[in-house]
């Protein structure tokens, strides 16, 4: 099993994080990981991705340029990443503020109005664990016990209080996942 | 028992050489690497071992301060990108000179000038070819893992230390930035004041009644004694020749073509040889992990087997002059390469392999 993941959206909705906890939990439960941020000038400019492989074998290239799932959680990240989604791959899109909907029929395509329906329980601080719950209904490649794990590794230890609203953010965003259009 | 931890490549490279028993750090920020000084100094390593973490006033400082740690027998590094190590030169050429053991990271970025904060393989000619003046060699060592970041700061004192020389570590931002898995040794005691003096008899660790004064500096005036010291260091240059090139070959066995690259380079030809031996053609990589002394023999070999060689850089072609040297005119070389910051997808170097090489 490999999985190669983009995830792009604004900075600070968490994206580089959820990234981060997902490789944690990639590791506690013994896999291969890599994490390859975007750190350069668009990143200062408000926008922020992240490539997280998680495989069972040795990765070789940490960077590659199709995805097995992107998850896009804005416009410009709509734009450029909706083409690079394998045929037959996922892609994951909040519609909040997106005003060009991807619109390729090779791909399977999930809503989840996670912004919305964070704001509406008081999570909108672990909105993109309700994103990472989303993902993790479809593609369950870690188990929830290490993505507890993952948490208390990826989180500094005054914020572990937060864990238990964390785990409640990724079992929302398991309910209210939506496919748009999918492959036979 | 070795400890597990997912990691960026600087800070692997900044907890594994408080591991390794660094004595002092001395640096200036900038990106991609300025995680090093931020971990170490969040770390506080003066409470863990007693290592000394210092922001100096500018790269020329803090290899000056390197100089004069190394110059007492300590265990100093400092770590750097691109426009800050062209900074460091003459600092660097001088410790050549001096013949003083220390560690250098460059976690290169996009040039020339400022360039960008992106990565780049453009700095090969300065780290291999000199880059400061004069005659010397730095022992340079390219990882292409987070794992390597974290493995090269301690054997990078240990050769530094072998050969009293300074040991480069050329990465690149992609590497310095990313997280991988990454093993870290255990702590390693710092030498002690007594084990110093007994492991280097010539570091200036204070005069003692029954020996001359130590005396370190990269200045003799006698044209004569200048060029008796410039055949000691050709010497000890063909030592690390014969004693230390490292490389790793992928999938060269059976390979009819070849892809040499180093780095974050390599990490993407690896992914180009699984796409082409998908398609049935049988390609390896040859990864240099030492840049000097470089791997010209195993080229040379693998010339022999191969139909052509492509090299990859993420530069406009620097590291293809010493493979082409390696090759002669046995097989065709060519270049692949993205600059200015761009890393190369692995398609794209497939395709180069193809229309370069292949159907060439």
């Amino acid at each position: 099993m490999t999985e190669e993941i983009i995830i792009a959206g604004f900075g600070g909705q968490g994206v580089l994080s959820m990234g981060k906890i997902l490789a944690y939990s990639g590791v506690m439960e013994n896999k291969e990981v890599s994490w390859m941020p975007s750190y350069g000038p668009e990143m200062r400019g408000g926008t922020a991705n992240v490539i997280v492989i998680i495989s069972d074998e040795r990765i070789s290239s940490p960077i590659v340029n199709s995805f097995d799932t992107a998850i896009i959680l804005n416009q410009q990240s709509m734009d450029k990443f909706e083409k690079t989604v394998k045929p037959g791959g996922i892609l994951i899109y909040d519609p909040n503020g997106i005003t060009r909907h991807p619109g390729r029929k090779d791909i399977n395509i999930y809503t989840i109005e996670a912004a919305d329906e964070a704001s509406k329980v008081g999570l909108s601080k672990v909105f993109n664990m309700v994103v990472l719950g989303g993902y993790l209904k479809l593609k369950p490649i870690v188990q929830p016990e290490y993505i507890r794990k993952g948490l208390e590794k990826s989180l500094p230890k005054r914020h572990h209080g937060m864990i238990p609203e964390n785990e409640k953010a990724i079992d929302k965003g398991k309910e209210i996942i939506k496919a748009v259009h999918l492959l036979n | 028992m070795k400890e597990l931890r997912l990691m960026k490549g600087n800070e692997a490279f900044a907890e594994a050489a408080i591991r390794a028993g660094a004595d002092g750090y001395f640096g200036y920020p900038i990106t991609p690497q300025s995680e090093v000084m931020e971990y170490l100094m969040a770390e506080k390593p003066e409470e863990r071992t007693g290592m000394i973490v210092l922001q100096a006033e500018s790269e020329i400082a803090a290899i000056n301060m390197v100089y004069g740690g190394a110059a007492c027998g300590k265990r100093v590094l400092t770590s750097s990108s691109s426009p800050g190590v062209s900074l460091k030169q003459e600092g660097i050429s001088y410790i050549a000179g001096a013949e003083l053991p220390c560690v250098i990271l460059n976690v290169a970025r996009g040039g020339p000038g400022l360039g960008t904060i992106q990565p780049a393989q453009s700095d090969y000619f300065q780290s291999t070819k000199g880059g400061g003046h004069g005659d010397y060699k730095m022992l340079v060592l390219a990882p292409s893992s987070v794992q390597e970041m974290a493995d090269f700061a301690g054997l990078g004192f240990e050769l530094a230390f072998k050969y009293r020389n300074p040991v480069l570590i050329l990465s690149d931002g992609a590497i310095g930035q990313m997280m991988e898995k990454v093993e870290l040794d255990e702590q390693r005691p710092r030498f002690t004041d007594e084990e110093i003096k007994n492991n280097t008899p010539w570091a200036t660790t204070g005069k003692t009644k029954d020996r001359e004064r130590n005396i370190i500096t990269s200045l003799d005036l006698d044209s004569y004694k200048q060029e008796l010291h410039n055949l000691d260091l050709q010497a000890k240059y063909r030592e690390m020749e014969k004693n230390e090139t490292r490389y790793e070959a992928i999938s060269c066995d059976d390979a009819e073509y070849l892809i040499v690259a180093y780095g974050t380079s390599a990490r993407l030809s690896q992914k180009a040889v699984d796409l082409l031996r998908a398609e049935g053609i049988k390609v390896g990589l040859l990864r240099p992990i030492t840049l000097f002394p470089f791997p010209t023999a195993v080229i040379a070999k693998l010339a022999d087997q191969v139909k052509g060689i492509l090299t990859v850089e993420m530069s406009a072609g620097q590291m293809i002059e010493d493979v082409r040297l390696a090759v002669g005119c046995r097989v065709k070389v060519e270049h692949f390469g993205r600059m200015g910051g761009i890393i190369p997808s692995p398609t794209e170097i497939v395709d180069a392999m193809h229309k370069k090489i292949i159907g060439g």
